[in-house]
């Protein structure tokens, strides 16, 4: 199991340098960021200046080098918008969208575990039919429509909540329930088919033969059967909800990463972009490879080799 | 004589087909509903001609479900006072053509890359499949913010980072084919007859992965859809005077409490289409699969 471990993380390692070298070069070709940051006006000397300040000027592949060597120090570039240290910048809106992915996650999975074991317990049955449809119609919805049709309800309607910001419970509660939607629909069905397989398995119809409760058939027997793949699922959300993340908290407002990386390339701030794909590209695999260590106790097949 | 035996056989299927389609009434539904919506790219924009610039600023922010007007205003009319369903043909005629070359172009790039990282797995085989890992590790939407930023927003380029950020799933798909296809007789015995590896790889084996992928790209169209509207919302996708759905929406966003027609109605209409292609694949997957195909055929018959 150490070298199963071993090998994905020297993979995932691998994919974030690529991704890494692929964003550093791709970002040197936006433009001159001192159109950007000088006043149309500002004379040729100031612009050179202001190049030669920042290291603009060198061929791409200094730049890169120098780059590489500021990074085995840890260092990780200077914000030109706010003037600060970029990885602190990246690193104030980290937990911001870790707690809005945490929440929107756990609620999600125990929906999904609780609505698709329901669904898969009698196939074909009225509300397995019923949450077939919502569940679809739960993972087909455009998160940006619903986020501002909600606004536009519950925000300037009804007046039950404010239209964005951070804060208190209130503030919380559309931002998460939108999150909550795509994956929520797209694990219903996940965890409904491995439902179904499992509870028309064997070692089921002998839980049940031995006389077995009906509740620990299903809790014990099935449902730790039928969790695995959905583990397996659960992980590759890790990448959508970060997707969705960048959509509501641009919509909300919320100073999280995903709406500091869309301002951060609005304004070609290539040092925070660099940092917060890096930061982000790290978080992601570790769940990642959290989810596989997960998997491996889960499944004695693994467990035990 | 023969030529009647291939006619039956050929009505035979597509009753069957038919038969399978009447059983999921929801399948149905969708087939019909995207038969529409494609009818409406195709032809929609000759149709309405040039009512889709059409400014009447009399009927400015016009109510939607009124019959005082013309039908062409029926769901209203936009701050500009244009027909919003002149708008929404034209953008669906745009959405659906940028959704559809992207799924083919990512099902291609995609399907090959699989094909021949399976074939020859190895070094290069392992090579492709952490491409695919890259890709696949790094928030889709983010990363064609970032691409777009870079270059134009334009058209083609949309469509290349769309087809290029769903890519990973057409190549882990066709490989995970290729690899259980490949041990097979038929590709031995087309090996020991000395054909080459590219006939074996699109002759023999390519054709067998098709069923799967088309499965797959059924359901990513709506994902596709759903990318491109994210990104035009967010202002990197297509750009004004084009039009499409995600467009729209962020267009409308700005007069929300004004007219709340202008955002929410493309904004359903993309919600219906992917609904509707989600429908459909899910009844492609049951058909397509022998073990679960009885579902659909047999419903008549139950009592018998």
């Amino acid at each position: 199991m150490s070298k199963y471990l071993s090998k994905r993380i020297l993979s995932s390692l691998l994919a974030i340098a690529g991704l890494f070298v692929m964003v550093f070069f791709l970002a040197r070709l936006t433009g001159d960021p001192g159109h950007l940051y000088l006043p149309i006006d500002a004379p040729v000397e100031v612009r050179k200046e202001f190049s030669e300040k920042h290291g603009f000027n060198d061929p791409i592949y200094i730049q890169f080098g120098r780059f590489l060597e500021d990074l085995s120090e840890g260092n990780l570039g200077y914000s030109l918008r706010k003037e600060r240290p970029a990885i602190d910048i990246v690193l104030e809106a980290i937990p911001v969208t870790l707690s809005l992915a945490a929440v929107a996650m756990t609620i999600a999975l125990f929906g999904a575990i609780l609505i698709g074991s329901l669904a898969a317990y009698k196939p074909n049955g009225l509300f397995d039919r019923i949450s077939r449809v919502v569940s679809l119609t739960a993972a087909s919805a455009p998160d940006f429509w619903v986020a501002i049709t909600a606004i536009l309800i519950f925000s300037v309607s009804l007046r039950w909540l404010p239209t964005s910001g951070i804060g208190g419970f209130p503030y919380w509660i559309m931002p998460i329930a939108i999150l909550v939607i795509r994956p929520l629909g797209l694990l219903v069905q996940v965890v409904r088919g491995s439902m179904i397989t499992a509870l028309s398995s064997d070692f089921v119809k002998t839980a049940r033969a031995k006389g077995v409760k009906e509740n620990k058939v299903i809790f014990k027997h099935a449902l730790r059967n039928g969790l695995l793949p959905v583990i397996t699922v659960a992980g590759d959300q890790a990448a959508a909800i970060a997707n969705g993340a960048v959509i509501v908290e641009t919509i909300f407002g919320w100073p999280g990463i995903g709406k500091l990386m869309i301002d951060s390339i609005m304004q070609r701030d290539f040092a925070v972009v660099q940092a917060s794909i890096l930061i982000t590209a790290i978080v992601i695999l570790s769940i990642n490879i959290i989810i596989d260590i997960a998997y491996a106790i889960l499944d004695p097949r693994i467990r035990h080799k | 004589m023969e030529l009647i035996i291939q006619k039956n056989y050929f009505f035979n299927k597509l009753k069957k087909i038919l038969s399978m389609f009447l059983n999921d009434k929801l399948a149905l539904i969708s087939i019909i509903f995207l038969s529409f919506m494609v009818f409406l790219a195709l032809f929609g924009p000759s149709l309405i001609n040039d009512s889709f610039t059409k400014m009447n600023l009399r009927l400015r922010n016009l109510e939607p479900f009124s019959f005082d007007h013309h039908f062409m205003y029926f769901f209203g009319a936009d701050a500009l006072g244009r027909s919003m369903i002149a708008r929404l043909i034209i953008a669906t005629q745009n959405t659906m053509f940028i959704a559809a070359s992207a799924v083919v172009l990512s099902m291609t790039l995609g399907g090959m890359l699989g094909l021949v990282s399976g074939y020859f797995g190895g070094k290069t085989g392992n090579l492709i499949m952490r491409i695919a890992d890259i890709i696949m590790s790094f928030p889709s939407l983010l990363l064609a913010v970032i691409v777009l930023y870079m270059f134009d927003p334009g058209l083609l380029n949309l469509v290349l980072v769309l087809a290029f950020t769903r890519m990973p799933i057409y190549m882990r798909t066709a490989r995970a084919e290729v690899l259980e296809i490949r041990e097979r007789l038929f590709v031995s015995a087309a090996i020991s007859m000395g054909a080459s590896n590219t006939r074996i790889i699109f002759k023999h084996i390519a054709p067998l992965t098709i069923p799967t992928l088309i499965t797959i790209a059924t359901l990513d169209f709506a994902f596709v859809m759903l990318g491109e509207s994210a990104l035009s919302f967010l202002g990197v996708g297509i750009q004004p005077p084009e039009v499409t759905w995600g467009l729209m929406v962020a267009q409308g966003r700005n007069y929300l409490q004004l007219a709340w027609w202008l955002a929410f109605f493309p904004g359903l209409i993309i919600m219906l289409v992917a609904l509707s292609l989600n429908l459909l694949s899910s009844w492609l997957r049951i058909v397509l699969d022998p073990r679960q195909r009885w579902r659909l055929q047999n419903i008549g018959d139950k009592n018998e």
